[in-house]
């Protein structure tokens, strides 16, 4: 059963993380922000097979929620025409398939050098009580740190979106 | 069979390589901002996948503060594109070679 629900989500995550970058139909941002949704769903529904219960929910609030509202906020605000059918570059594709068999390769490597953690049962569970526990006393410091960083960025938003006055 | 962690990271590779492939590929500002998304997500999978099979609840924390750290650059990123495009009317990465020699 899991298996099955396995294959379900990792196909849906890749198949709409393809429709992101390469829509044989659509070029339109809008499209790919759409489908960007559907990639950050079916990851949260990984998530869950996981056990990572509190993860998946909050992947779902604020990447599919507060994230990508705000990208299509954008788009709407930059009035984008569609991008014009024309294909790929012939340089970009050979390029971005060079990176892309580097990286198999690579992760290909590291598995190799390093044997996968599978030794014991997996145990833990991503509940909000356990994450909280962690995050408020071992990782007290960075959280309030975070806090800062949010701030920092909410400010710099501000002034970078501010109308210049003249 | 239930899956095991090799299974979460070959899944979590592919997207990252679909995240940088669209990164390389595709033109629009935003596009490529999406893909970025992307990747970070595939690296946020590996983590949980390795937290749950290592019995080791650090990992989900750090997936909490990527995501959190990642709100935040998408709004600073989307401000300095929404500049860009006021000073040039364009999201096109061809239109933006200034510093190109």
């Amino acid at each position: 059963m899991e298996a099955v629900f396995f294959y379900l989500f990792a196909a849906a995550t890749l198949l709409c993380g393809f429709l992101v970058i390469a829509n044989p139909v659509s070029r339109n941002p809008v499209t790919s922000a759409m489908f960007l949704v559907l990639t950050i769903v079916s990851l949260a529904g990984l998530f869950v097979l996981l056990h990572a219960f509190f993860l998946a929910a909050v992947q779902i609030l604020v990447y599919a929620g507060a994230v990508m509202v705000l990208f299509l906020f954008v788009i709407m605000l930059l009035d984008l025409q569609a991008e014009e059918r024309r294909s790929f570059k012939k340089l970009a594709l050979a390029g971005g398939g060079l990176a892309v068999v580097v990286i198999a390769l690579l992760a290909r490597a590291a598995v190799r050098e390093s044997p996968l953690g599978t030794a014991a049962p997996p145990m833990v569970e991503g509940s909000p009580r356990a994450l909280g526990k962690l995050l408020f006393t071992e990782y007290l410091l960075p959280f309030e740190i975070l806090s800062v960083l949010l701030l920092v960025a909410m400010v710099g938003v501000i002034l970078l979106s501010r109308k210049e006055a003249k | 069979m239930t899956p095991g962690l090799e299974h979460y990271l070959v899944v979590s590779l592919l997207l990252f390589a679909l995240g940088l492939l669209g990164v390389i590929i595709r033109r629009n500002l935003l596009v490529i901002y999406m893909s970025v998304e992307m990747m970070l997500n595939a690296a946020n999978l590996a983590l949980v996948a390795f937290s749950r099979f290592n019995n080791n609840l650090n990992g989900q924390v750090m997936v909490f503060f990527i995501i959190t750290v990642a709100a935040a650059e998408v709004a600073v990123g989307l401000a300095l594109i929404v500049a860009l495009y006021r000073q040039r009317q364009s999201a096109h990465v061809e239109d933006l070679a200034t510093m190109k020699l």
